[in-house]
């Protein structure tokens, strides 16, 4: 029972060892969900056991409980160290999560237990906003339930991206193979739906101990690791370390007028003495002059790191400002789309103040509307005008001040916020942002009025024959549509290099690219689709201007916009290359999840789900990307070229 | 975003600063940020500074955490008056003198007057009278909005549930009922006037992470938890210190001298040493790993009654 891990200290000199080795580990923060009587607390109650985290009189206490409460045979009741939250529950208090700590030699760990009743959405949602990982309990005879799926879907929804499926009670289905192979399966279709990248599955036995701290005999057919090993091996480095740089600033540190510091934690990626900073919303930039810290200055500093630093320039920056890196910069609007997880008795008023908090950015907030509401149960999404307690659903969200962002999905710490009523003070909702929905593209700009009478156009004196003569071809715009995944991006690029190569004056035009620089504020509804696209026409048209060949990329779902696009860069200009691939073949190259998302309703209005694609009726070559390599279509749309052209793929004179 | 690293500011790799985030950088940059918060967030915080290894701890993070401001809120000391000399003096040197930080000291004069001790009075009348009120007090007078303290979720078993940011009314009381989720780190700082926040940025560490962490800075500590030879006598299982003359002997008790170490502070002749060969954080470690007896079985304070944490937390004690 008693954990070895401790016991074999003997003398001070290993203790030394052991210290500098603890001073290494790692932490993972875990949550727990199961239902009522799954054997949560008595798993809990064993991994603090084997662990040593319980004390020599504590565990005395629960041998003489044990006893007295009949519980089981021989042994201690492991159940009963978790008390504590029993007696709560009959007191009517709230406890919505419990946290409790242990440690092994190669990691310390911190978990989040939350009730596991019906009603619970809003505590699993608090326990899940930390939780890196979260151990779903099954009952070996009852396999399956509701429940299992309703906090399945709250821990993906929440980001948790690892998950370990404990079938307990192994004990009374005789440890039999075949039902836990068969929870398995299903569980595995399950969560295709959801997004939850790294799953592992172990059967155990809570109160026995079998596969938690150790691998179990009475289990010889299962050939993966105990519980704890996995939770000590699960890879866990940072998955924001990665992303961009971003440092919401906490705090401005000025102790005299020689220094004028930003304290703050970094949210994500890293951050080097000289890198090219901006400070948003102000979108002032700058350079990291230094980074300050009590132990020293660093040459560098990561993901969760908390710091202060210096820039080269004087800026005015305050609190709720973000530092980001220059280059890759989030969002920022007034207003977004976001999941909403109500947390408060009293239901949400669509169009009342609450205040919000994001990052370390305060400001006013309404809910404009919710676009629907998820069942936990059935996962279907369902209309509706206001959220109530433990309900989710998405909204429409607008703020007083704009807030700087990322979506949720690529970084937790930046696209997470919380609602809280302007009276009462009370937290009432948790946030997490979908997309952005643009704040300058209502309405449709492709006949817009121009917005004065006087402007001018001023015609160029290079006329575009010389530039034509320059270049050794006549500019054209190849616009190459089709659905996401249809490999447009490929062919373009593919297509540019080809074409630069023979000399041609070339580049490519990329819709994903527009949406970080110029229509960085637009979203994703048919209205920004279409926006989008015009904008890429006007630079298509400006790039022709020039006497480039300009190659565009775009989706284009909708055959009136493309007939407005083609107008903007004139017909005689533009080429349409249409890449057509059955959409389940789109599908099954996507790596970028988008399909899954669209599924899901993370992505609305995403052209070959949940709107129609229509063939275009009008290109002027059609390739079937499933068929054709890339190679091939590049020949194809070179002999197109040639004609349109007039120039054989020879080099320009 | 990469440019070369200087090696020679970035090598001290043990501490977090290489490839992996150790669960020690991991700890103190969560308590930087939530004091941060709490220096932005409130009109008038304050630390309250018990001179135990965890106030240690928790000031030697503050310091960190302003870095190269001093703490932007004064430390307060609740002085029961009955605390160990060694406690005093290290307060009195080690705080206001090396480090020059100001530190409020309370005592409920009234208490002193009537006479109130730890032998006559109950634990719960004393702890109450001594340390409850006279922090009520000093909150109202001072119009303190945020109170910083060292308590862990891992001390015991009622504070498992307990929030980083811990909401109390207008008399200072916990509601159990009545507490804010906390999601993410977006603490819930809102407050109405005369409410108050009691926020613990220690929550997440256990007492072995407070050693590893204390060798680990070498953060100086009271030597009362280095074993060393003591004045004690046995009372009800416990071993207490004789630490000066007003210490009430009992008919058969005397004072014997001890090796023992104490691995929690408060009020001396309610505080139970352990008898320990320990005189250095190392040894402390495998002493705490190899005895295993949880910290709190030398608080006499605690065994009072069953519930009694949860009660005094309603009550306002911290
Ligand atoms: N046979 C068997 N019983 C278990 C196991 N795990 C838990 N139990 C029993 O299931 C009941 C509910 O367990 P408990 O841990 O209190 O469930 P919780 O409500 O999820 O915390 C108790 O009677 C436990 O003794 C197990 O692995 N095998």
């Amino acid at each position: 029972m008693t954990n070895t891990l401790h016991k074999t200290l003997d003398s001070v000199a290993d203790t030394q060892d052991f210290l500098r080795r603890h001073q290494t580990k790692e932490m993972l923060r875990f949550m727990t969900c199961g239902s009522v009587d799954d054997g949560k607390s008595t798993l809990i109650g064993r991994l603090l056991i084997e662990t040593g985290a319980v004390y020599d009189d504590q565990l005395a206490a629960l041998h003489r409980d044990s006893e007295k409460h009949g519980t089981t045979d021989d042994s201690i009741d492991p159940a009963l160290l978790l008390d504590g939250l029993e007696d709560e529950r009959q007191q009517g208090i709230t406890i919505d999560v419990a946290y409790r700590y242990f440690h092994t030699a190669k990691r310390k760990f911190i978990i989040a237990d939350s009730p596991g009743h019906e009603q619970y959405t809003r505590n699993m949602a608090t326990a899940a906003s930390t939780a890196q990982l979260a151990i779903i309990l099954v009952d070996a005879r009852k396999g399956l339930l509701t429940q299992t799926r309703r906090h399945s879907f709250i821990v993906s929804l929440l980001g948790v991206r690892h998950v370990v499926l404990a079938v307990n009670k192994m004990d009374l289905v005789d440890y039999d193979q075949t039902i836990f192979d068969n929870i398995c399966r299903e569980y595995r279709d399950f969560a295709t739906g959801l997004d939850i990248p790294d799953i592992h599955f172990v059967p155990i036995s809570g109160l026995r101990g079998d596969n938690v701290a150790n691998r179990s005999d009475r289990i010889s057919w299962y050939e993966g690791a105990p519980l704890l090993h996995i939770l000590e091996t699960v890879y866990i480095g940072d998955d924001n370390a990665i992303h961009d740089f971003r440092f919401p600033v906490q705090r401005v540190n000025r102790p005299d007028a020689d220094f004028r510091g930003y304290s703050g934690t970094i949210a994500s990626g890293s951050v080097h003495v000289g890198d090219q900073i901006m400070v948003l919303p102000a979108r002032k930039t700058s350079r990291v002059q230094s980074i300050v810290t009590f132990d020293g200055a660093r040459a560098s500093a990561k993901t969760g790191e908390a710091i202060t630093l210096t820039l080269a320039d004087e800026i005015d920056i305050s609190r709720g400002d973000m530092i980001v890196q220059a280059d890759h910069i989030p969002l920022v609007s007034r207003q977004f789309q976001a999941t909403l997880v109500w947390m408060s008795e009293q239901p949400l008023v669509p169009g009342k103040s609450y205040w919000l908090k994001q990052t370390t950015r305060r400001t006013s907030a309404e809910v404009e509307s919710v676009n629907f509401r998820t069942d936990v149960n059935s996962l279907q999404q369902m209309d509706c005008a206001s959220l109530k307690l433990n309900e989710i659903g998405e909204c429409r969200i607008s703020v007083h001040d704009p807030l700087v962002y990322d979506a949720y999905r690529q970084n937790r710490r930046t696209g997470s916020f919380v609602l809280v009523d302007r009276i009462s003070h009370e937290t009432v909702a948790a946030g997490m942002i979908v997309i952005p929905i643009g704040e300058v593209s209502q309405g449709d700009h492709w006949d817009g009025e121009l917005r004065s009478k006087r402007l001018q156009y001023t015609p160029s004196r290079v006329s575009s024959d010389s530039r034509t003569k320059r270049y050794g071809h006549s500019p054209l715009t190849i616009l190459i549509t089709g659905l996401s995944g249809s490999g447009k991006t490929t062919i373009a690029y593919a297509l540019e290099e080809r074409l630069f190569a023979q000399g041609r004056a070339v580049m490519v035009l990329d819709g994903q690219n527009l949406r970080r620089g110029i229509s960085r504020d637009l979203g994703f509804s048919a209205e920004e689709r279409s926006e989008n696209l015009r904008r890429a026409a006007e630079i298509a048209h400006l790039m022709n201007q020039a006497g480039l060949i300009c190659i565009a990329a775009f989706v284009a779902p909708d055959p009136a916009i493309r007939e407005k696009a083609r107008q903007v860069i004139g017909t005689d200009n533009m080429l349409h290359i249409h890449l057509s691939a059955p959409v389940e073949v789109c599908r099954y190259r996507d790596s970028s999840g988008r399909y899954a998302a669209a599924d899901r309703g993370e992505i609305v209005n995403f052209p070959g789900v949940t709107i129609p694609y229509e063939k275009p009726g009008d290109a002027n070559l059609v390739l079937d990307t499933e068929r054709l390599s890339v190679e091939q279509c590049l020949d194809l749309i070179e002999q197109l070229l040639s004609r349109k052209l007039g120039v054989a793929g020879t080099k320009p004179a | 975003m990469q440019s070369t690293v200087n090696s020679n500011v970035d090598s001290e790799s043990a501490l977090g600063t290489g490839e992996r985030r150790t669960h020690l950088r991991e700890l103190e940059a969560e308590s930087i940020y939530i004091m941060r918060e709490v220096a932005e967030s409130f009109e008038r915080p304050v630390m309250l500074y018990s001179i135990g290894k965890d106030s240690s701890v928790m000031l030697h993070l503050a310091r960190k955490a302003f870095f190269p401001d001093k703490p932007p809120f004064p430390l307060m000391h609740i002085d029961s008056t009955w605390e160990f000399r060694e406690m005093i003096e290290f307060r009195e040197n080690y705080v206001r003198r090396e480090l020059g930080i100001d530190v409020i000291v309370v005592i409920n004069e009234q208490g002193v007057r009537d006479g109130v001790n730890p032998f006559d009075f109950g634990s719960r009348v004393y702890t109450d009278i001594m340390r409850t009120q006279p922090l009520k007090q000093a909150l109202d007078k001072y119009r303190f909005d945020a109170a910083l303290g060292g308590g862990r979720r891992d001390e015991e078993r009622s504070r498992a549930k307990e929030r980083v940011f811990s909401f109390r009314d207008q008399q200072h009381r916990w509601d159990p009922k009545n507490q804010r989720p906390e999601l993410w780190d977006l603490y819930n700082t809102w407050v109405h006037r005369g409410q108050s926040i009691r926020v613990f940025p220690l929550s997440n560490w256990t007492e072995f992470d407070i050693w590893q962490y204390i060798e680990l800075e070498k953060i100086p500590i009271v030597p009362l938890y280095f074993a060393a030879e003591r004045p004690v006598v046995e009372r009800d299982g416990d071993l207490i210190m004789v630490d000066d003359e007003r210490m009430q002997l009992k008919e058969g008790e005397k004072p014997e001298m001890k090796q023992v170490r104490f691995r929690t502070l408060g009020c001396y002749p309610v505080t139970g040493a352990v008898p320990s060969t320990a005189t250095t954080v190392s040894e402390i470690v495998h002493e705490i790993l190899t005895t295993r007896h949880s910290e709190r079985q030398g608080r006499a304070i605690d065994r009072d009654e069953a519930a009694a944490m949860e009660r005094k937390k309603r009550d306002g004690y911290f």
